[in-house]
């Protein structure tokens, strides 16, 4: 028995080896897949641009834009034009958030409210706000003022129609729950409304995300004097295009940042969700 | 068998101990769509009696479900009248809890805090009070060990019985229960209707049914009410002596048998007319 035994004991181990291998790259599969396809891409950039295929005055390559990051950051305003985009944006996305929820859940209830602001909302979800950032000069000046405001205006609309459409949705079987034991509409906006409305809300924050980052760097390189949209339109201005690109990188990279963050707000959020299991 | 003879049946039942009373009631809705007016149910009086377990069946279309619906105080009644304990009732009321046919827990809230939920809901009770009481209901119900789990990680027998405990933690008056275990496998059913008369014997509530099951109904209650359909009304009351405490065993009992064959054949002759109803059509 002993003899039969250790020979299967060996093969069970060897595979199991491999398995767990197996395991290993089907759970990080996007990670993998990911990471091999932007190293080729950028490698073959590199190339290019070591071999001079590229001229500087129409494009960059990844070295010289690195170079350039490390450059700026130590001597240049990088880290001041970022705050100050940062800065704004975080303030008037900050106020979408906390005016496009509430609001949105309140259309979202009243039938009546909604079909009075229904029209408004829609022409001016419709139409590219930013469109309308020179008659907020006129309003807000050049300086922070209009900047939070075109923010405001990006990120709030895709909020409030979302957590409108959130509202719409909830599952008649539970607002019935709710008032067959006395809730007043408060406790319903509180308990249900908002719970039910969190994954449209986040979808609303990811788009509100998107629009607000173009709104700060448009609101920038229309005018003013500061900030990264500013910094990438000097550097346009001069044909400094590593800088520009440095612009465009910082940008992309705070906005990847914020959309892993939404996600693991979402997540949070969902975690009674059956199909999510585990934490991680 | 005529709607006429359920009326003086009810009044009979009126005495000091009657706790859910309801007379000459009739609920019209409007349909949007077909711009016409439809009668649920007409001229219904029941009278339900302090600890009483009253079960209503009937074919669908009846309006059993949309009479739970009024008493609950979810829809608004405009004809009749209808007492709880003497005071008349119009909307929703701390008097009375719902057990609904789904279950209708916050997915986001845990059993525990699902169980609590009716009790925030109608403000009257202190914090520590909610918890000890929905720590008791989920005791009372079998679920202890799961109150941390989402509504997701429970079987539909287990939601159920929570959607029980959250009824019973508000403590009413009167604990209505729509269909609960309609959307359960038999066997499940089964033992959740035993299990209810278990709990239901140590709260002692009042308690309005509503199933399309015969077996379900004469099993549980003590008095059996017959709807019809087109309109709803009530055609008969059955009452229902087999002795308490009752085990599922009773089921075959030749007598049982012979109550739901009863049963069946009042609601078999209403299926029937109807059919001649919708033939002349």
């Amino acid at each position: 028995m002993n003899e039969q035994i250790q020979p299967s004991a060996l093969s069970v181990t060897r595979p199991a080896n491999k398995v767990r291998r197996r395991i290993f790259v089907q759970k990080h599969e996007a990670v993998i897949y990911g990471t091999v396809s932007i190293i080729c891409f950028l490698a073959l950039w590199e190339l290019a641009w070591q071999l001079r295929l590229i001229s500087p005055l129409f494009f960059s390559g990844p070295s010289a834009i690195v170079v350039q990051f490390w450059e700026l950051l130590v001597h240049g305003n990088l880290l001041r034009d970022a705050a100050y985009s940062g800065k704004n944006f975080l303030i008037g996305f900050v106020l979408a958030l906390v005016t496009g929820v509430p609001l949105g859940i309140l259309l979202g209830w009243y039938k009546r409210l909604n079909l009075l602001f229904d029209p408004l909302i829609n022409a001016l979800y419709a139409m590219p706000r930013i469109a309308l950032y020179p008659l907020i000069i006129i309003w807000f000046g050049i300086a922070s003022g209009s900047k939070i405001f075109i923010v405001f205006l990006s990120a709030m609309l895709p909020i409030l129609v979302n957590t409108v459409a959130g509202v719409r949705n909830i599952d008649p079987d539970l607002l019935k729950a709710a008032r067959a034991f006395c809730a007043q509409d408060r406790q319903i906006f509180a308990t249900v409304a908002l719970p039910y409305s969190v994954p449209f809300i986040l979808t609303g924050v990811r788009q509100g995300v998107a629009h607000g980052l173009i709104g700060v760097i448009i609101g920038e390189l229309f005018a003013g004097s500061e900030g990264i949209g500013y910094m990438i339109s000097y550097a346009g201005q001069m044909f400094q295009t590593d800088t520009l690109l440095v612009g465009v990188v910082v940008v992309m990279i705070a906005g990847m940042m914020l959309t892993a963050l939404g996600e693991r707000v979402r997540r949070h959020f969902q975690r009674w969700r059956p199909d999510h299991v585990g934490g991680r | 068998m005529t709607a006429a003879m359920a009326a003086p049946a009810a009044s009979a039942h009126a005495s000091a101990a009657a706790k859910l009373v309801i007379e000459h009631m009739s609920y019209r809705y409007f349909l949007e769509r077909e711009e016409s007016e439809f009668l649920a149910f007409s001229d219904v009086s029941l009278s339900v009696n302090d600890g009483e377990f009253v079960a209503i069946v009937g074919p669908s279309g009846c309006g059993k479900t949309t009479l739970l619906n009024v008493i609950a105080g979810l829809l608004p009644y405009d004809e009749g009248t209808m007492t709880i304990g003497g005071l008349p009732v119009q909307g929703p009321g701390i008097n009375r809890s719902m057990v609904f046919q789904n279950a209708s827990l916050l997915p986001w809230r845990t059993v525990f805090d699902n169980v609590r939920y009716g009790m925030e809901m109608q403000r009257r009770f202190e914090p520590a009070l909610m918890t000890s009481r929905a720590e008791e209901m989920i005791r009372l119900v079998g679920l202890a060990g799961f109150e941390k789990r989402y509504p997701s990680e429970l079987s539909g027998g287990m939601q159920q019985r929570a959607n029980l405990a959250r009824a019973l933690a508000t403590d009413p008056e009167v604990l209505l229960m729509d269909e609960p275990f309609a959307a359960l496998d038999a066997q499940t059913r089964e033992f959740m209707q035993a299990e209810l008369l278990k709990i239901w014997s140590k709260s002692k509530k009042t308690v309005v049914f509503i199933t399309h099951q015969i077996d379900e109904a004469v099993f549980l209650a003590d008095r059996v009410v017959v709807m019809g359909t087109r309109p709803g009304r009530i055609k008969k009351e059955f009452p229902i002596a087999f002795e308490r405490p009752r085990s599922l065993s009773l089921k075959r009992d030749p007598k049982f048998l012979a109550t739901c064959d009863d049963v069946w054949r009042l609601i078999e002759q209403e299926a029937e007319r109807i059919n001649v109803l919708r033939a002349a059509e």
